[in-house]
């Protein structure tokens, strides 16, 4: 699989959307050759603000912008835009108005700029906010879709999580988003593994090791968290039996209390969730926090295992 | 209802006589309001509620059967707390009928406790301070953006520019040279808890706003012929951003509420504090 950078294509789409689009505007806070919004910038550079270290100024101002007619992309590294939850919360979510919040750099990929810069309970505060929905693509041809699909289709507040590393491309090039659906990459009988983000390039290559060991695992990329695909859950809750989730965020408020929300509702079976265990992350090669976090492939494949066997335990296959 | 309740079109030029005598018509209302919904906050409704009356009925391009105009002024009350004091107003603009006043803070009105943008005439909902000055640059940088002409009014609170988030829009606003943006802060110094100066002394405001490059005035909150000065000034033809210090009186209009933080967030206590404050204020 072939790995390309979300941002950089963030950046791409920007310039080409901003092209036929001249309600877009652009918002960064000193990060805007990170987050890659400068491309726009350079293009368009009356329609792009570089509000400084002003987080707070920048979501404020881009409400006032989508208040009079603008389609305004907010962006900065992850970890800095909740400092300014209150104003995506009051200025934002109750207007209810068209304020995209692009976001760069979360979780522990940040890698050697250490636990400061990783933050890893950003979906879950941003799920909880009335009218916010929340988006984490697993690879470029998912972004690429999903800007043509926020800028024609939407005037409601998003927030959309990248990443600093690029991600292995999983999607077929003629994938198209659907909001609220989720992708099955890989389809299986013995164990559903949902995931986004990062975790969906591993999840897949621990499927392939699954299958050595004679479990089929299905892998199924989640990148709409808000709105949940309940029905594909549900359905592979009921044919799979067993559920793993992995996130590269916190397992509370993340993907897999998400995923254990709906079964635990609609069809308990046990879910084993993948994901930061109540800590922050630490500096380190992105690579390497993976497996000291037990959030590596083989960890994958030990908890698919794990969960697989433990079948007598949990009874709740019918 | 008062004679003005109907008032539609484009904004007219009253005397001053006239806006005295709708501005006090509007603090009968807060009191009624805030009476009738056994809460609110007529302290600083009662302070900004002049600026209100003179902005709305004599400054700001705004049509009351068309509250999408294009071209309209936008105001912010980034002090949401003042919302009985913009409700009052819209209704007397005509905005929506007074009748619907007393239904604020209650279930099946639309009147929300803070401003609310689902009531006619309201830009954008505000309650949580410090984000209505960053609220009114997007909007400057948006009239610039499309070679629109229309102003943004923003009404500050003092204990509210204790939040980072103005100064911060401070400085963007002076980056920007959002000359259509004008900052309106309501000086009557006292908040919630005590007296501003006792809570966080501001030291001087003006040379602070100065310094952030904006232009800066001061004027008399209360007093119609140095608000219509001052709005003048705002007005005329300039680089930077504007920010009008107003010199107001918390409560001012009930002499119990003047200069006290105890009505900040509370209603006249009982049936003869409500009718003392009727009667200072001139109700008919």
């Amino acid at each position: 699989m072939v790995s390309e950078s979300l941002r950089e294509k963030y950046g791409e789409k920007l310039v080409a959307l901003g092209e036929s689009h001249k309600e877009i505007v652009v918002l960064d806070a000193d990060l805007s050759s990170s987050t890659r919004t400068g491309m726009f910038g350079k293009k368009f550079p009356e329609r792009f603000f570089n509000m400084g270290i002003s987080e707070q100024s920048m979501v404020t101002a881009a409400a006032g912008l989508a208040l009079s007619g603008k389609k305004a992309f907010v962006s900065t590294f992850a970890v800095f835009l909740t400092r300014t939850y209150e104003q995506i919360r009051q200025s934002v979510c109750y207007n209810n108005i068209d304020v995209k919040f692009v976001v760069t750099h979360p979780g522990i990929t940040v890698g050697e700029d250490g636990a400061t810069h990783q933050i890893i309970e950003d979906t879950g505060i941003m799920c909880g906010l009335p009218n916010m929905k929340v988006i984490v693509p697993a690879d470029t041809v998912e972004v690429s879709s999903l800007m043509d699909y926020l800028v024609d289709k939407t005037r409601t507040p998003y927030y959309v999580r990248l990443s600093r590393e690029k991600f292995p491309v999983v999607n077929q090039p003629d994938y198209t988003f659907i909001e609220g659906k989720n992708t099955v990459l890989r389809d299986g009988a013995d164990l559903t593994i949902f995931c986004n983000g990062s975790m969906v390039g591993h999840a897949l290559n621990a499927a392939e090791e699954l299958k050595q060991q004679a479990i089929d695992a299905a892998v199924i990329n989640v990148s709409s968290m808000k709105p949940l695909d309940r029905e594909n859950i549900i359905k592979y809750a009921k044919s799979t039996g067993h559920i793993l989730t992995a996130e590269e965020h916190s397992i509370y408020n993340g993907l897999g209390s998400r995923v254990a929300e709906v079964v635990s509702e609609e069809y308990p079976v046990s879910v084993v969730r993948i994901g930061m265990r109540d800590t922050f992350g630490k500096s380190g090669k992105s690579w390497e926090l993976f497996d000291y976090f037990h959030m590596g492939i083989k960890d994958i494949v030990d908890a698919g295992v794990k969960c697989f066997l433990e079948e007598d335990k949990y009874e709740t296959v019918s | 209802m008062g004679e003005y309740s109907g008032v539609a079109g484009k904004t007219a030029d009253f005397s001053n006589d006239t806006l005295l005598k709708i501005s006090k018509k509007a603090r009968e209302y807060i009191i009624r309001m805030v009476y009738e919904a056994k809460s609110g906050h007529p302290g600083g409704s009662l302070s900004i509620i002049d600026i209100l009356t003179y902005l709305y009925f004599n400054e700001m391009n705004i049509d009351p059967t068309d509250q999408n105009l294009a071209d309209r002024d936008r105001l912010i009350m980034s002090k949401g707390h003042a919302s009985p004091a913009l409700y009052a107003i819209l209704a007397l603009r005509g905005f929506f009928p007074v009748e619907l006043l007393m239904g604020f803070r209650k279930i099946n009105s639309k009147l929300e406790g803070h401003v609310h943008r689902g009531v006619p005439g309201v830009e954008t909902s505000t309650g949580s301070l410090g984000q209505g000055l960053g609220i009114g640059l997007g909007m400057a940088l948006a009239a610039k953006l499309d070679s629109k002409s229309y102003r943004v009014f923003v009404i500050l609170g003092d204990g509210e520019i204790e939040e980072g988030n103005i100064w911060e829009t401070m400085m963007a606003a002076s980056k920007y040279k959002t000359s259509n943006l004008i900052a309106v802060l309501d000086r009557n110094r006292v908040q919630l808890d005590d007296l501003t100066e006792n809570v966080m002394p501001m030291g001087d405001i003006s040379a602070k706003a100065a310094s952030f490059g904006w232009d800066v005035m001061e004027f008399n909150g209360h007093d119609f012929r140095d608000i219509r000065r001052a709005f003048a000034f705002a007005s005329q033809k300039r680089e930077k951003p504007v920010f009008l210090i107003a010199n107001t009186v918390k409560g001012k209009g009930v002499s119990y509420m003047e200069n006290t933080s105890k009505y900040h967030g509370a209603p006249p206590a009982n049936q003869e504090e409500f009718e003392k404050a009727l009667k200072e204020i001139g109700a008919t």
